[in-house]
Order: structure tokens, then C-alpha cells, then sequence
């Protein structure tokens, strides 16, 4: 079929293996991600806070240069509190990103029903979703766990093996948390970007989920005289396990295995939500 | 070697010749039935296909586009299987995908995509390397005709450019099988022309077969040798058409002047049969007959033939057949 016989022939060449075909979905959606500015530039600005994390760990190992300027020895102290709000932080951005940039990774397809194209070629939906998916995780993992892990390398090395070893769990805790959280909030974006077609209120579905919900939550809580509203609420559910993780003050309303199973209870209903529109065509009964 | 086809109660067997079938049939139909809810979409559809190019005929809500679907695995019967190349649609789904080449009936596209860059994609899709992926859907794009808006975005493409995008995406890996589902849907009469060219082009190559979905006669009638008419998810006919436009040689419509009841006798005589209504006759030719024999005929009683036709079954004839049976 070359372009100057204009003629059909065959493809008789080698063919990529069949388990990498997801990565091409990840190349494609993560070229159109970075083709608006603003959402590069929302990128570049989820930086800022670990840089001033990177600042605040070279002062704190250098308490010499904090005395010069008269402040007291202990008023930068690198420890679990210190990461917890650092992931809180990082976590906000990280929702924000996925209003974002996550509505309109499905959406696209289904708008103009792409979804054929894709599933008549030896290409499955489990696939599909890895390579949708991927896109968010490995974007949210770059504002998140990634910068983390490095400041804790950076604190590790400059505080010594002593603070290293004592403090080890914290890795595990930084990267655990951040995949629980990108995890839920993929799901959750593609999910809506699946059932609403229109990004941009796919994006304010998103914003509102987390904010209703938390007010829906709260009356819950109120009118019935009960905690079980919190269940409604993914941000308390997500502080609840993170405070958990990170060692801090376990907050009242709900235990903690409730509110791992809840969040996983969460997971499910998106991923069968996702799987329930991502089809090369809906039956009509 | 043969065809069987099997409607229901209906049931035709059709001779084939044996020059063209292949040992392993393009598609075959074991009792095939699909069913959404309560409703029953296709109902035991037994055949066995093999020509080169496959027209699927019916009117609207026949099962065409369900039968296509299920056949790729989008759709699970409810009994039966079917089989492409010998590959179950229900277990082997994964390699008869990896043969076929699909242009859906609707929008297919993804707006943002340059054309070049959604036929990559889907030929990296396929299984095609990048490198390569991207030569072929440059070569695929000038093959249909969009060299010049290859760049531009498919979402500000009009309904005719979008038809062979989705063309250029079916045949970028080279699939052994084109699935073309109503592919003149929404084309001008030049558009229209262009896309049947290139399917005859494709057909004739040899290197890939061609199952056409329609509801327009004219289309199956120009691309395709085999035809298999649907009426509410049953089959309602099989038709060779290379076969039946054969048999439809043997049939002659003749108008004349001059003849006196001698010429009709003599005809006779031949073995034809023939029907007579003032100066028209209809004439069945029996073997070792030929056209020749009937000018004879007439140049010796001095009878004036005015106009001599092979009268032939079209398309639109075997269908309308179908449609009342």
C-alpha cells in the first residue's frame, strides 16, 4: 500500500506483543494531556510545594544557619507530621489535576463512539481502562508519592541512618497513601467521564462529589444523630486511613477497617460503572 | 463443493463452483442466536459463506448490524456460535479481531485526532509497530483519497471524509477480512462511486475478503458475488449472484416483426420453450441452444428481429422474492 501505488496490500510484518497494546492508549492520551497550557502549567505549579519541602529539610538539618537568624533549635522538626501535611496538600492538587485533566480522557472517545474502533482490534476493555487509567497514575504518582519518596531520600540522607532506619515506615506510608488516593480518584474521574460526556460538567461532577458529599455527610450526621454519614464523605473516609497510616491522632466518627472497606466499597462501584459504558455498543433491551 | 444455507424452516443448498471456495469457510453459522431481553434479534441462522465479497442484505432492523457485532465479539449468543476463518466468535474472539478490519455504520472517530494520527493509533493497536504504523496510515490515507487533509482534525472533517477515515482506519493493518458496515451511507453520488471503486479494487486484489452490510441493493450488487438477504433475524435467501446471473443467460426476451406461427414452431422444435404475446416472445434456451440458432431461424423465414435481450434476475428481483416469501 504504498503511497505512490495507491493500492491495498497486506501487512505481513512483525507485530508488537499483545500485553504492551495498552501503553499505546497511554502515549496517545498523554500527548493530547499536555497539548493545553493551562493544564501544563497546573502541572509545573504542583511542584511548588515540594521544592519549599526540599527548603524546609536542608534548613532543619542545618540548625546552625536557624540560630544565626535567632529562631529556636526545634522549630522545624522533620517527622510523620511534617509528610502528613505534605501529602495533604500534594492530595488537594492532585484532585484538582484529575477535575482537570481526568473528564476528558474517556469522554473524548464516547462522544463520537470510538469505542468500536478500539474493541474490534485485539484489544480488550480491561485493557482500555488500564491505558485510561495509567495516564492519571502515573501523573498524580509524579505530584505525590515520587516527590515524597524524594524528600524523605533527601531528609534520610542529610539526618543519617539513625533518623532513616526509625523512620522507615513513612516511606511505606507516602507511597501507600498516595496510591490509595490516585487509585480512588482515577476511578472516580474516568467513571464520571464515562456517564457524562461533557467534560466540562464531568469536571464539576468531580468537585461536587467531594463537596456535597462532605455536606451530605454532615446533614446525614445531623438530622439522624449518628456517624454513619461520614460514609458519604470520600475526603473524611481518605483522612481517616491517612491518619492512620501517618501515626496521628485517629480521628472520632469512624473506625478505621470501616473505612478501608468503604473506600474499597468506592473503587468497586466506579470500576463497575466504568465497565459498564466502556463497550463497543450499549444493548438496548 | 457446496453452500448450505439454512432460514428457520427455510433451507436451500446452493451449488458453488469450486474454482474460488477456500478449504475453511469465511463465516460459518451453527443455529446462530442472539437474543436482547425478551426479544429475539437473530434466530437460528445456520450457513456456511465463502465467497470473496459477502453482501448482507435487509431492510432496517433486520439483524444485519447485530450479526456483524456478534461476529466481533461485541454482542454473546444466546445459543449456537458462529466461526470466521474457522476461529470460534465466543473463545477465539481475541484472533478473529487480529484478521479483521471494521468501518462502523456510525460517527467513529475521535474529534481532537489529526486523521494521520487516529489511523496510527489504531494500527499501533493492531499490533503494527510505530514506525511502521505511521507509514501505513499515510499510505492508507492517499489510498482513500484524504492525502491532502491528512493533518486536519477528523472533527471538522464533512460526513463523506469521515466514511473514508473510517475506511482508512479498517484497512491500515492490512486485515485479511474488511467488515464494511453501510459504508455509502450519507455519500454523494461521485462519493458513493469512488467508495465502490475501491471496494471492487480491494475484492479484486485477492489479498482481503469483503463482508458489505446494506440496505442498498445497487451497492451488494456492484461489489459483491454472494449475498445473504435477512428478514426479522431469520435468513430469508442465499444467492450466488455469479451463479444466478449464469443461469439468467439462458432466458431471452425477443420482439420481432414478420413472423407467422411457423417461426414459433420452429423455435420449438430446437427444444426452447417459449411463450408468445403479439410480437413479443419469451424464450427459454435448452443446453447446446445458442442465440445464434434463433437468428437462423429467422434470416430463413425471413423474420425481422428487433430487439433481442438476455432477461436477468436483478438484484432488486431476488430480493423483493425473498422479502415476499
Amino acid at each position: 500500500m504504498a503511497v505512490y501505488r495507491r493500492t491495498y496490500s497486506a501487512y505481513t510484518g512483525s507485530l508488537t506483543p499483545e500485553w504492551s497494546r495498552w501503553l499505546v492508549i497511554f502515549r496517545y492520551s498523554r500527548r493530547n494531556l499536555f497539548r493545553s497550557k493551562f493544564q501544563t502549567a497546573l502541572f509545573v505549579g504542583c511542584f511548588f510545594f515540594p521544592v519549599v519541602g526540599l527548603g524546609l529539610i536542608y534548613l532543619a538539618n542545618n540548625l546552625s544557619f536557624l540560630k544565626q537568624l535567632g529562631g529556636p533549635a526545634d522549630i522545624l522538626t522533620i517527622d510523620n507530621r511534617f509528610f502528613f501535611y505534605f501529602m495533604n496538600v500534594q492530595g488537594v492538587l492532585a484532585f484538582v489535576l484529575t477535575a482537570f485533566t481526568g473528564p476528558g480522557l474517556v469522554s473524548s472517545d464516547l462522544a463520537n463512539g470510538a469505542l468500536p474502533l478500539y474493541f474490534c482490534r485485539p484489544f480488550s476493555r480491561a485493557e482500555y481502562v488500564l491505558g485510561k487509567a495509567s495516564v492519571l497514575g502515573i501523573l498524580l504518582s509524579q505530584i505525590t508519592w515520587v516527590p515524597g519518596a524524594v524528600l524523605f531520600s533527601v531528609q534520610a540522607a542529610l539526618a543519617g541512618p539513625s533518623w532513616a532506619w526509625s523512620h522507615v515506615w513513612l516511606l511505606g506510608s507516602i507511597i501507600l497513601c498516595s496510591l490509595i488516593w490516585i487509585s480512588i480518584l482515577s476511578l472516580l474521574a474516568l467513571a464520571l467521564s464515562a456517564w457524562v460526556k461533557w467534560r466540562i460538567v464531568a469536571g464539576a461532577l468531580l468537585l461536587a462529589m467531594l463537596f456535597f458529599g462532605a455536606g451530605f455527610a454532615q446533614a446525614i450526621n445531623a438530622v439522624m444523630r449518628t456517624n454513619s454519614g461520614h460514609f458519604f464523605n470520600l475526603a473524611y473516609l481518605m483522612r481517616t486511613v491517612w491518619n492512620w497510616l501517618f501515626r496521628i491522632d485517629i480521628q472520632p466518627g469512624i473506625p478505621v477497617p470501616q473505612a478501608w472497606i468503604a473506600i474499597l466499597i468506592y473503587c468497586a462501584i466506579c470500576l463497575w460503572l466504568l465497565l459498564k459504558k466502556v463497550k463497543a455498543y450499549e444493548v438496548v433491551r | 463443493m457446496s453452500t448450505t444455507v439454512q432460514g428457520g424452516a427455510a433451507a436451500r443448498q446452493v451449488h458453488q463452483n469450486s474454482h474460488a471456495a477456500p478449504p475453511v469457510p469465511l463465516i460459518e453459522l451453527q443455529n446462530l442466536s442472539v437474543r436482547f431481553g425478551n426479544r429475539d434479534i437473530l434466530s437460528s441462522l445456520t450457513a456456511s459463506l465463502r465467497g470473496r465479497a459477502i453482501g448482507l442484505l435487509g431492510p432496517n432492523g433486520a439483524g444485519k448490524s447485530t450479526l456483524i457485532n456478534t461476529l466481533l465479539g461485541f454482542y454473546r449468543p444466546h445459543s449456537g456460535t458462529a466461526r470466521v476463518f474457522g476461529y470460534d466468535i465466543q473463545s477465539e474472539t481475541r484472533k478473529i479481531r487480529a484478521t479483521v478490519g471494521y468501518m462502523p455504520e456510525n460517527d467513529a472517530f475521535i474529534s481532537k485526532f489529526s486523521a494521520v494520527s487516529l489511523v496510527q493509533m489504531m494500527a499501533e493497536l493492531s499490533g503494527l509497530p510505530a514506525g511502521v504504523a505511521l507509514e501505513r496510515a499515510h499510505e492508507a490515507l492517499f489510498y482513500v483519497g484524504l492525502a491532502e487533509a491528512r493533518y486536519r482534525k477528523v472533527g471538522t472533517y464533512s460526513l463523506g471524509m469521515k466514511q473514508l477515515a473510517k475506511l482508512a482506519q479498517a484497512i491500515v493493518h492490512g486485515p485479511k477480512l474488511l467488515i464494511l458496515d453501510e459504508p455509502t451511507n450519507g455519500l454523494d453520488p461521485a462519493a458513493r462511486q469512488r467508495m465502490i471503486r475501491m471496494i471492487r479494487e480491494m475484492r479484486d486484489s485477492k489479498e482481503v475478503r469483503i463482508l458489505l452490510c446494506s440496505h442498498l441493493l445497487r451497492d451488494v450488487e456492484d461489489t459483491c458475488d454472494e449475498v445473504l438477504i435477512l428478514k426479522q433475524g431469520r435468513i430469508a435467501h442465499y444467492s450466488d449472484l455469479n451463479e444466478e446471473r449464469r443461469a439468467n443467460r439462458r432466458f431471452i426476451e425477443m420482439e420481432f416483426y414478420g413472423a407467422n406461427g411457423d417461426f414459433s414452431e420452429a423455435i420449438q422444435k430446437l427444444g426452447c420453450e417459449c411463450a408468445i404475446t403479439a410480437n413479443r416472445m419469451k424464450i427459454i434456451l435448452p443446453e447446446g441452444i445458442e442465440t445464434r440458432d434463433i437468428y437462423r431461424l429467422a434470416a430463413e423465414r425471413d423474420v425481422r428481429i428487433r430487439k433481442l435481450n438476455f432477461r436477468r434476475d436483478t438484484l432488486e428481483d431476488i430480493f423483493l422474492k425473498a422479502m415476499e416469501n
